[in-house]
This record gives structure tokens, C-alpha cells and sequence, in this order.
């Protein structure tokens, strides 16, 4: 069972991480994986208003053999990434700050997965396990 | 809108960041900090980012554009009481801060400054 | 088809009787065993007739993956964890539902005894179901008893390393045994979490007790030093061995940066004068 909510504004970016903050710790996650999670989203949300147009979160608890897990999923109708592997390349998150911060909001969660087509949008799911 | 509060510590400013930030409030942020140091020859700055749970890019971005702005205008930047969650998060992140030295918290981060701001009048001399 | 129904006619019919007899090889099964008494036993052989008896009638015995032997299932999984707490063994916890068949084929045989090919089929029916429910059952014991090593190794994890003051400004956090994935990132958010809170700026890790050292431990180790640095503060590692330098130079970990020593008192000396002190022997001389 999936919900969901808008990211347009940066007011968004502040209730989704609110939002992520609540779930996960209904799921069980302790202090830093939560705020791993809550990080990564932030991270995906921005992206979704710097550059997709803005989009949308969705979330869904998980379960597999017993573990509980957290499903996200962000999603915009934007220009797209025209080469993901560059985005996708590290050495793109750094102090200055070029860049999607993608690689890093990989290394946050469990499962990272990312479409994008140029024209369309980007959808990136991210699932964190207990 | 909301404003982030700049306190005056002797030679130093203290900035307590307490709330959410955007994009406008950051940028809000730069302007009273640059124009502060600026109208009290201030040598040092002070991030306090204590109650900060949630630490991601575009803060580290900020805490960079900050750090580059205040040494321009001649001040040093110290970054005072990440939180583990957070200090573990940047590191799997891969956010450096570089540049900006961080301390555990205002007591230690003037501490540093004043030590820096003495090594520098040495040197003048 | 009226074969099926056989068994469910029979829990019906032969209740009591099955439950007085089924009751009494559970009861000589645990005789002095003061972890459960008759009354607990009796209890739940009841409960589970009733349940069994409910299961049966309405779903038949051949298949138990239906809805209606769930609450069956859910019930032998609350037996079985609650067996595994008490710290029985799986044969003592499957024994709980095998017992059960001597009864109820001897009432099947009395049932059947005029039609040997009906008994036969009704006897490998519930054979099969009580096999089934047993395996279930051994299965959730399995479960909850690595639920209860799991914990226990948590709670044996926090005393084997406690993050001690070894002087204003300096914690140690002396690390005995190998270091897996889980244990390495909870032992590093305590860590943190000691260093606010006493506001230590120095912190020596001494690894002389860690045997080996793989990858992702080396990473997780540099993680740690890397977060204590973000916060403002920082660390040694002492007790390095040599089995673990070389390790961690064939792993091509980058130990750039992060100062080492090879004793903690090394280590410690060194703390201390990165935090302005100066140690000096009291003069012995002076009368």
C-alpha cells in the first residue's frame, strides 16, 4: 500500500523530510539510518525542484522474509539526464557543489534505482532495510 | 520571511541555525553576514548547527559559499556541533566541508579562532 | 467426497478422549520440568484441538496453506516461541505436535478398521498434515531462538566495548574480538555520541584485541575517523599489529592522515600533549 504527496515548492522539501522522518522511525530505524534516509530524500527532492520542474514522493513500507524495510520513490516529468552515467559518476559531490549529489544519496540507502529519459522525467527508488 | 539571527561575540559572529533553510533564506543569510563582518571588522564567524538533524548538499553548499565569502572579507569560518547522525551522514555522503574547520562546539570554535586570529597578528609582526 | 472428512469427524467425535490422552504423554514427556506445568499443557492441547477441530471441518486436512490454518499455524508459532524463550529444545518443541498422532490414528484405526483402503488414505493424510504442522512449528523455534542469540549478542556487544575517559579530554575506546559490519557501526554512534557529550576532542582506538581486519571493516574504521573529524575533533589508532598493517596495505586501505601508534600508551602520551598537557615525574629526591 503506496501514499503520496507533492514536491513543488521548497516548503515540500521540508514536509517530506518531516514526512520521511516519521516513517521511518515507525519502521524501526535507528537514529542514523533515519537520518540517512531523511538526507538521501532531501537530496532526491531538491533535485526534483532544481531540475526536474518539480515531482512528486511516493512511499511504501516494504517486507522481505521478515525484514521490514522502507520503499521511496521520487518522481518528476522534467527535461531528464541527458548522460546518467556522468550524474552517476563520483567525484560530481563536492564542497562547491556541482552536480546531483546522486552517487551520494546511493550510498545512503540499500537499493538505488534511477530511469530517466531525456524529455520525459526521472524517477529515482530508493528502499532502505531494517 | 524569516531571518537567521547573528549574534556579536567580541571580534566574532555567532550564527545559530535553528530553522529550515531554503534557498531564499540562505541567500538571505549571506547578505546580513557579509555585510556584518563587513561593518564590524569582525575575524572569525561561527556556524552553530547544533539542532540541525538533517545536514545535506545544498547546506554543505552554503557552509561553503559562507566559508569562501567570509575569508575574502578577511574572516576565518568554524563549523560547531555536528551531530553523529550527521557527521556520519556527510562522511558516507562524501561531503568534505573542505576548508572549514569544525569544532565540537562554541566554546572550542572560539577557542580556535582566537588562537588562529593570534597566530595571525604573530605573523604581522 | 467423504474420506477427507474422516479425520474432522473424528477430532469432533473424540475430542475429549483425545485430549485426556494426548495431555497425558505431553505431561510424562515434561515430567520435573518446572518450566511448564500440566495446567499450562492441558490448556494449550485444548486450544489447539479447537483450533484444529475449526481448521478441519471447514478446509479439509490436505491443504494447510488456506486461510483457515493460519490460525492454526499462528498458534503453534506463538508455542513454539515461547518454547524457544524458555530455552527448550527444537525436539522437546516438536514433540508438542508429534505426540499428537499415536492418539489420533489409533481413533482413525478404530474408525476405519472395516475399510483398509479408506484407513490408509485417512492415515497418510494426517500423517502428512501433522509432518507439516511440525515442520512449521520447528521452523518458528528456529526463528525465535536466533531472535534471542541476536539479542543476546547486542547486549554482549555493549559490555565488551565501553567507550572509557582516560583523562579531561580524551576518551578510549579499547576494541576486543573481530569486527563485523553491524557491531563496527554501532560501537561507532556510541562513540560519537560520547565524544559530544563530554566534549572530548581526542579519542585513541586501540585494536590490539581484534585478531583480523577485512575490507569493510578497514572502510568502516576509516568512516569512523573521518565522522570524529567532521565533528571537530579527533583520533589515534593504537595497537595496530602487523598482521593487520600488512592486510590493510594489501587492501590498499589509505591510512593518509590518520595517525597511528603501536601501544596505547603511546598513544595516550601522544593524546595528551595534543591536548596541552605535560606529564613529569614527581622529583623522588626532595625530602
Amino acid at each position: 500500500m503506496s501514499e503520496s504527496m507533492p514536491i513543488v515548492t521548497s516548503q515540500d522539501v521540508v514536509l517530506a523530510r518531516q514526512t520521511v522522518r516519521k516513517l521511518a522511525q515507525e519502521t524501526g530505524f535507528g537514529i542514523v539510518d533515519q537520518t540517512k534516509l531523511v538526507t538521501a530524500i532531501s537530496e532526491l527532492a531538491r533535485n526534483a525542484i532544481s531540475y526536474g520542474g518539480g515531482g512528486e514522493l511516493q512511499w511504501e513500507r516494504v517486507s522481505d522474509n521478515g525484514k521490514k524495510g522502507l520503499r521511496l520513490t521520487v518522481a518528476d516529468r522534467g527535461p531528464g539526464i541527458a548522460d546518467l552515467e556522468l550524474a552517476m559518476k563520483d567525484g560530481w559531490t563536492s564542497g562547491s557543489g556541482l552536480g546531483m549529489g546522486l552517487p551520494g544519496a546511493k550510498r545512503l540507502v540499500n537499493d538505488f534505482h534511477i530511469t530517466t529519459e531525456v524529455g520525459e522525467g526521472t524517477t529515482v527508488v530508493v528502499t532502505k532495510w531494517k | 520571511m524569516e531571518r537567521i539571527p547573528i549574534l556579536r561575540m567580541g571580534t566574532f559572529l555567532l550564527v545559530t541555525i535553528q530553522i529550515e533553510m531554503d534557498d531564499r533564506i540562505a541567500l538571505r543569510l549571506q547578505e546580513d553576514l557579509t555585510s556584518l563582518i563587513e561593518k564590524t571588522g569582525a575575524r572569525g564567524v561561527l556556524l552553530d548547527l547544533s539542532a540541525l538533524e538533517i545536514v545535506d548538499s545544498f547546506i554543505g553548499r552554503m557552509i561553503g559559499t559562507i566559508s569562501a565569502m567570509s575569508r575574502i572579507l578577511n574572516a576565518k569560518t568554524v563549523v560547531v556541533g555536528l551531530q553523529p547522525a550527521v557527521a556520519i551522514t556527510l562522511v558516507e555522503l562524501g561531503i568534505a566541508l573542505a576548508g572549514v574547520k569544525t569544532a565540537l562546539n562554541v566554546e572550542r570554535g572560539m577557542a580556535i579562532l582566537q588562537a588562529e586570529d593570534e597566530e595571525d597578528s604573530d605573523l604581522k609582526e | 467426497m467423504a474420506a477427507p472428512l474422516r479425520t474432522a469427524a473424528i477430532l469432533k467425535k473424540y475430542r475429549a478422549d483425545l485430549l485426556k490422552e494426548w495431555t497425558r504423554t505431553l505431561v510424562d514427556g515434561v515430567r520435573n520440568d518446572r518450566r511448564i506445568t500440566e495446567e499450562e499443557l492441558s490448556a494449550q492441547a485444548n486450544e489447539f484441538l479447537t483450533l484444529m477441530d475449526a481448521a478441519a471441518a471447514s478446509a479439509g486436512i490436505h491443504e494447510v496453506d488456506g486461510d483457515q490454518w493460519s490460525r492454526v499455524k499462528d498458534f503453534l508459532s506463538g508455542i513454539s516461541r515461547s518454547r524457544a524463550i524458555q530455552g527448550f529444545s527444537s525436539d522437546q518443541t516438536a514433540a508438542f505436535i508429534f505426540s499428537f498422532k499415536k492418539p489420533l490414528f489409533d481413533r482413525l484405526r478404530k474408525e476405519l478398521s472395516k475399510d483398509p483402503q479408506a484407513l490408509a488414505d485417512e492415515l497418510w493424510a494426517a500423517t502428512e498434515l501433522i509432518d507439516k504442522l511440525g515442520l512449521h512449528t520447528v521452523k518458528f523455534f528456529q526463528q525465535a531462538r536466533e531472535e534471542v542469540i541476536t539479542r543476546q549478542q547486542e547486549e554482549l556487544l555493549e559490555l565488551s566495548t565501553p567507550v572509557v575517559k582516560m583523562w579531561d579530554g580524551i576518551l578510549a575506546l579499547p576494541m576486543i574480538g573481530t569486527l563485523d559490519s553491524a557491531r563496527t557501526q554501532v560501537v561507532m554512534e556510541t562513540l560519537l555520541q560520547r565524544i559530544v557529550e563530554t566534549g572530548s576532542e581526542m579519542t585513541v582506538i586501540d585494536i590490539t584485541g581484534v585478531p583480523t581486519v577485512d575490507t569493510l571493516t578497514a572502510q568502516h574504521l576509516m568512516k569512523t575517523v573521518a565522522a570524529i573529524r567532521m565533528m571537530g575533533a579527533d583520533c589515534i589508532i593504537s595497537g595496530i599489529r602487523p598482521q593487520i598493517a600488512q592486510t590493510i596495505v594489501h587492501l590498499g586501505v589509505d591510512l593518509e592522515g590518520i595517525t597511528t601508534r603501536a601501544t596505547l600508551a603511546d598513544a595516550l602520551a601522544l593524546a595528551l600533549k595534543r591536548t596541552g598537557f605535560i606529564v613529569s615525574r614527581i622529583n623522588e629526591n626532595k625530602r
